[in-house]
């Protein structure tokens, strides 16, 4: 699939902006005043910033509205509204304390139940698709939910919580890359049961239809880059786990480990989710003869 | 509204037969020609005259060379359009409510005012039928040609897909594939039609009849080749002085 930035930017800041709201709707860290005004513009910024990155890749933006209608259906209809549900109560939640220095607790919980639903409802736009094997299986909803929620913690300064998630995050992203790499294969797809000419040998193009390029090749087969994914894994890996799971054990915490630590979590996280992009196929592909 | 209906009344959809199709891309002309200027906005092309061309199309042929396990080769050409499924994923993951499948007949459409072309539809149909209009930004994909299979002007013998209408070797059959009496029902069950990437569960409407074998085995087609024997195998003259000159080289 075709790496976009602006859905690369929009999945990982959202999903960090949702972690932090996740963890400051249950009082992590317990702050009140200013302090928890610069928590939550923190994390406003990155939740609402991702979702308007979103868009920048539609057709259309203008009818965006629109796309709250078809929720019983569709995984990107129920992301839109839990986003903005759980936007509209932890505003209320961070009211509470930003102005009053009231922690409205049942309130809080809440909030933080619907900023991981609007995590898990981003994923499943992903998880959902059988046209893309890779992505379609429990390991995309229970590493976003991961990412969010290790992130989160990393950004709102829950050391040990995060030191243990991000452990628990690397672990998960190496299951789920070499899980996924065998996916394509397992799930039986060929160009023989896409042409449905198995029957009669083995099939190959001889001919695309057509000699340029078109909307299916540049947004669904991309292939360029996969060469250096091996390199970019271990790159990714050791920014989104384990060197700040190392900064975090090794020295005193602090302000400026912190910030060191969200930055290179943040790079490995921007790296992973290219190559969740990049690496992933879709079936597409073997009507042209490229995977 | 994106959710599929239960069951729809008629299944209308198209037959299209690997055996027969010459891959003219007469059917893609067509197609495009008629649904430019028809329903929706237009399907608009980039740099057409230029070093890169490229634009959108609801209908595109393929050709495949298919190596059989007797050691021949054949061509297939493979007309590929939406094939308005069943099950169709394109449908249910649309956030707007712009992709619908129709009670009555069974047809997937787009209605592009609702459409913000998020692209998600065209992710989850694995056959590659929707295209993203580059300049209107709305998703595009076969109508099966709604805008004339009930348009009364036309002549009835027009009244079939434009792609049916064209296609100069008979490949393309339209009609209704819940009827087990119409004629495609008859073709598909004689001629073995078949599903395309089936694994998927999108249960196709439109069917694929396979190319027939071929009647001849391989040793028969060779009845000719001992008269095709090279003459002489002693050159003389000129050619055997420079045959054995490069030899001793
Ligand atoms: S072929 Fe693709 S676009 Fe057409 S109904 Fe099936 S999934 Fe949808
Ligand atoms: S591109 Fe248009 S039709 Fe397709 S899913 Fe998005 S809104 Fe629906
Ligand atoms: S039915 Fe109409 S829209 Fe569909 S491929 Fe044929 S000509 Fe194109």
């Amino acid at each position: 699939m075709h790496p976009a930035p602006s859905i690369i930017f929009f999945t990982v800041f959202s999903g960090l902006g949702f972690g932090l709201l996740a963890w400051l709707g249950l009082g992590l860290p317990d702050v009140t005043g200013w302090v928890a005004f610069v928590f939550f513009a923190l994390a406003y910024l990155m939740a609402v910033g991702g979702l308007i990155s979103s868009t920048f890749h539609l057709g259309n933006p203008q009818r965006a509205l629109r796309a709250f209608t078809q929720w019983r259906t569709s995984w990107l209809s129920r992301e839109g509204w839990l986003a903005v549900l759980s936007l509209l109560v932890m505003a209320v939640y961070g009211a509470g304390l930003v102005f009053l220095g009231e922690r409205w607790t049942g309130l809080g919980i809440l909030g933080s139940i619907l900023s991981l639903a609007t995590v898990y409802a981003t994923s499943m736009i992903y998880g959902q698709l059988k046209t893309v094997p890779r992505w379609n299986a429990w390991t995309t909803p229970a590493l976003f939910m991961v990412f969010a929620v290790g992130g989160g913690a990393l950004m709102a300064g829950q050391v040990t919580a995060a030191i243990i998630l991000l452990i628990l995050l690397g672990g998960l992203q190496y299951i789920a890359w070499t899980t996924g790499d065998a996916r394509f294969r397992d799930a039986g797809h060929t160009m023989e049961t896409a042409t449905g000419l198995g029957p009669v040998g083995k099939v190959r193009l001889l001919e695309s239809p057509h000699s340029g390029g078109n909307y299916l090749l540049r947004e669904m087969v991309h292939v360029v880059g996969r060469k250096h994914a091996r390199k970019l894994r271990i790159l990714s890996l050791t920014g989104l786990s384990i060197l700040p799971v190392l900064l975090l054990l090794l020295l005193p915490a602090g302000h400026i480990v912190g910030l060191i630590a969200v930055i290179l979590h943040l790079a490995g996280t921007l790296g992973a989710r290219w190559l969740f992009f990049a690496e992933a196929e879709h079936v597409v592909g073997l009507y042209y003869g490229k995977r | 509204m994106t959710l599929l209906p239960e069951k729809t009344d008629a299944k209308l959809g198209l037959v299209i037969d690997l055996d027969t199709c010459v891959g003219c891309h007469a059917c893609v002309v067509s197609c495009k020609g008629w649904n430019t200027q028809g329903y929706g906005v237009p399907l608009s092309d980039q740099d057409p005259y230029g070093g890169d061309p490229s634009g959108t199309f609801l209908n595109r042929v393929h050709a495949y060379e298919v190596m059989r396990p007797d050691g021949q080769a054949q061509t297939t050409h493979f007309p590929k359009s939406c094939l308005h499924c069943e099950d169709a994923p394109c449908v249910t993951v649309c956030p707007t409510g712009a992709s619908y499948k129709r009670q009555e007949d069974g047809i997937v459409l787009v209605n592009e005012s609702a459409c913000i072309g998020c692209g998600l539809c065209a992710w989850a149909c694995p056959y590659g039928a929707r295209e993203l209009d580059q300049a209107a930004g709305v998703m595009k994909k076969c109508t099966l040609c709604v805008d004339r299979i009930y348009n009364d002007n036309l002549p009835e013998v027009d009244r079939v897909p434009s792609c049916v209408r064209t296609c100069p070797a008979g490949a393309r059959h339209f009609g209704d594939l819940g009827d087990p009496d119409s004629d495609v029902s008859k073709l598909v069950e004689a001629r073995g039609g078949i599903d395309l990437m089936p694994e998927q569960g999108t249960k196709p409407v439109n069917k694929y009849l396979p190319p027939r074998p071929k009647d001849q085995p391989l040793e028969e087609i060779d009845i000719l080749a001992p008269l095709l024997e090279p003459v002489a195998e002693d050159a003389r003259g000129f050619i055997g002085w420079l045959d054995k000159a490069l030899e001793k080289l």
